[in-house]
């Protein structure tokens, strides 16, 4: 514990007011990275969601439910094609008005730090999951040196993993500029470095968003055919 | 970006095992100009008398190497450091609590960054800052520049002409002026003296609403002269032009660009901000440049400083219409908090309100914070359902202000956000809890300044409700009856 240093919060940078009491001054201290204003303003995904995608039911009208999937994984599914590239996306906040501006700063500003935000929940997600490998979806070069990381990496090794860095991305366009037609029929945008052996191996994909999927399925639908035993992916927003 | 120095010039390069950061390299060398070398006129414009990023820039970046190499372009490190600690070179950010670092993929190195300025761009450790330092672009005048033939009152001829000095002799002034006094058109020729002397100019203020507020005012008052009008996403972000209306916040775009710069309301910001403020207006200036400050409340330093003799300025105490200001009434109210929470307003502010309801007389009334104005708004609407409560974060902020800009609205209840800039012709103002710290001195004139704005309606009430006078209160009656003395003294009131 920093008695003189005052902790302000990474977003809003109020100073945040340490808890005292017995259980904070007994118990080893949690770094607080965030107010508790802007933490009340996270919404943790818990509750009823889709069995594959981690979809929240309590936000999809019910014409949009397949049993215990929502009707996009149900599409998914239905095309042999597609069927099981993905096992499983775990998300674990909603994509709210306030976690955009967040993410918006995170990657599009290149706010760095704000990684750190989301460390602990990774870890522990990820621990969970108990993957052999993580794999950051790829950013094009240029988009790389424009922004100077890789936000999905930057998840990763916030959470104190290690980047496996499998993939690369063979087309540049922005995916957020696209509709969702426009991104499944897309031709493949990701392409597996030649000398990996990812054979039997259980392969978690990272993201900081989960939109359409059509991202995340492309790159698992990659690295199963590369011989990964299992393919889920993580990502931070859904 | 990473650099080596060859031939005394920077030469980018990430594979050259002596390559280094920029911020790095012990010093930028400059290339002398080849007046031989035929430049880029788009980049001309782009970049004379600012300092931007290399994502600002639509134009290659070989292409931009190349003006570097033939002296056309100047390159600066975006992160200083004084010894250990970086301080930003755009906002002057030297607070170790507003630096990150990232693993960067331009520098292959953990590369501090300021998080103070990022949403204006990021600057990291390896950031370029480019300037231009070839020629200026000429600029025609027009046979004449100044089309508004407005007449002055006799204080506003005082400032105006005082204004035109400091611009011409490159020297600091501050303008003084109660609100309503009419500090724009003090501006006018001023403006008129720069423009044809060639002078580049900037007006600053720290409201976007004032930018759009006043670039037709001046377009139509010089008609004939090119005006960029500067804000979050305006489209004038690439325009070279002679006058610039900017808010404060653009100007960490710009170095070394004006001749005169004009600072708007300099009293609008928490002191932090004040000092990135300073730090952007200096660097944006050229080192040799008037400075005007425009404000109706200058802080206790200044006033102090216009009273020892230490700082030029120039009072305006009179309104353009020749009436005095209102003077505040303080009435203490008893512990109104206490009452809110039961749901009852103390009987005075009640009456207060009420009666300006039978009256039908518009009127405003400030509270110190979101959830006591919002308890009050039931508890009036029970007179008139038509009341309307208004704060910064309201969505339907424009909307309000405009019902009771078209007097649909009787009563307003609002946070200090409308202190300052909305005019509303003929209203009575309240303050509910005027000894919240929130109230400042400079608060208080303000909202004071908000009552008896038009000539066929010069008077108006103002009233400080409270539970305890405080010093603040007392400093803004004192401001007030202050400026009223010295407008009767000059024989600026109508008698």
């Amino acid at each position: 514990m920093n008695l003189f240093l005052q902790n302000h919060c990474l977003i809003c940078h109020e100073v945040i007011l340490p808890s005292i009491g017995w259980k904070a001054i007994f118990s080893v201290d949690k770094e607080q990275l965030i107010c508790p204003a802007c933490e009340g303003k996270l919404e943790k995904i818990e509750g009823d969601q889709c069995q594959i995608c981690s979809r929240p039911f309590s936000q999809v009208d019910s014409k949009f439910r397949n049993g215990s999937v929502c009707h996009d994984c149900f599409r998914w599914e239905e095309d042999s094609k597609w069927q099981g590239a993905l096992e499983k996306n775990y998300s674990l906040f909603v994509y709210n008005d306030f976690l955009k501006e967040v993410i918006a700063r995170f990657k599009f500003r290149g706010d760095y730090v704000l990684a750190r935000i989301f460390a602990e929940h990774f870890k522990m997600k990820l621990k969970q999951l108990a993957p052999d490998m993580l794999v950051p979806i790829p950013l094009s070069d240029e988009r790389q040196f424009e922004r100077g990381f890789n936000q999905a990496a930057a998840l990763i090794t916030a959470a104190g993993f290690s980047p496996a860095d499998l993939l690369s991305r063979v087309h540049s366009e922005k995916q957020s500029k696209k509709s969702r037609s426009e991104r499944i029929h897309l031709p493949q945008v990701f392409q597996v470095h030649p000398d990996v052996n990812i054979a039997g191996k259980k392969v978690v994909l990272i993201d900081d968003i989960y939109t359409t999927g059509s991202t995340l399925r492309h790159a698992a639908k990659l690295l199963k055919e590369a011989g990964a035993a299992s393919m889920q992916s993580l990502t931070l927003a859904r | 970006m990473r650099f080596i120095i060859k031939n005394d010039m920077l030469i980018p390069s990430t594979t050259d095992k002596d390559s280094l950061p920029i911020s790095r390299l012990p010093s930028i060398p400059q290339p002398p100009l080849q007046p031989t070398f035929s430049y880029n006129p788009d980049l001309q414009q782009l970049l004379i008398g600012k300092q931007l990023l290399l994502e600002d820039i639509p134009i290659p970046f070989k292409e931009i190497q190349k003006h570097y190499e033939n002296g056309y372009i100047t390159y600066r490190k975006g992160i200083q450091y004084e010894g250990k600690r970086p301080v930003c070179a755009r906002c002057g950010n030297m607070d170790t609590h507003w630096f990150a670092t990232y693993p960067c993929s331009r520098c292959g190195e953990t590369c501090h960054y300021c998080r103070y300025c990022i949403m204006m761009g990021r600057i990291s450790a390896c950031t370029v800052l480019i300037g231009w330092s070839g020629p200026v672009p000429d600029t025609q005048l027009p046979a004449t520049i100044k089309q508004w033939k407005g007449a002055l009152s006799k204080g506003q001829q005082v400032a105006s002409d005082h204004v035109i000095e400091a611009i011409n002799q490159n020297q600091e002034h501050l303008v003084w002026a109660v609100c309503g006094a009419g500090k724009t058109e003090v501006l006018f020729a001023g403006i008129e003296a720069a423009l044809a002397a060639k002078k580049r100019i900037c007006i600053a203020t720290p409201r976007t609403d004032v930018v759009l507020e006043l670039t037709p005012r001046l377009k139509a008052a010089f008609p004939e002269i090119k005006v960029a009008s500067l804000y979050g996403g305006s489209e004038d972000r690439h325009l070279y032009a002679p006058l610039t209306i900017a808010t404060t916040h653009q100007l960490l775009r710009f170095y070394q660009a004006f001749d005169a710069l004009i600072l708007d309301e300099v009293d609008a910001f928490p002191y932090t901000v004040e000092e990135s403020l300073q730090h952007a207006a200096i660097q944006a200036r050229k080192p040799s440049a008037a400075m005007i400050y425009l404000t109706a409340t200058p802080n206790q330093k200044w006033q102090r400083e216009c009273r020892t003799g230490k700082r030029a300025f120039t009072t305006i105490p009179a309104r353009f219409h020749r009436y005095p200001l209102p003077v505040p009434e303080f009435e203490w109210c008893g512990n109104w908090q206490k009452q809110l929470q039961k749901n009852k307003l103390p009987p005075n502010v009640l009456r207060w309100i009420t009666a300006r309801i039978q009256a039908n007389k518009q009127a405003l009334v400030f509270f110190p914070h979101i959830p006591l104005m919002e308890k009050a708004l039931p508890i009036l609407r029970q007179y008139t359902s038509t009341i309307e409560a208004v704060h910064a974060e309201d969505p339907d902020r424009k909307e309000k202000v405009q019902r009771m800009r078209s007097k649909e609205t009787p009563l307003l209840l609002t946070t200090t956000i409308l202190e300052r800039g909305v005019t509303f012709p003929n209203i009575d103002v309240a303050v509910v809890g005027a000894e919240d710290a929130i109230f400042s001195e400079s608060a208080l004139v303000q909202i004071a300044g908000r009552a008896g704005r038009s000539k066929d309606h010069p008077e108006g009430v103002v009233t400080y409700f409270h539970y305890g006078k405080t010093e603040e209160m007392l400093k803004a009656r004192k401001q007030i009856v202050a400026m009223n003395r010295e407008g009767l003294k000059r024989d600026l009131l109508k008698k």
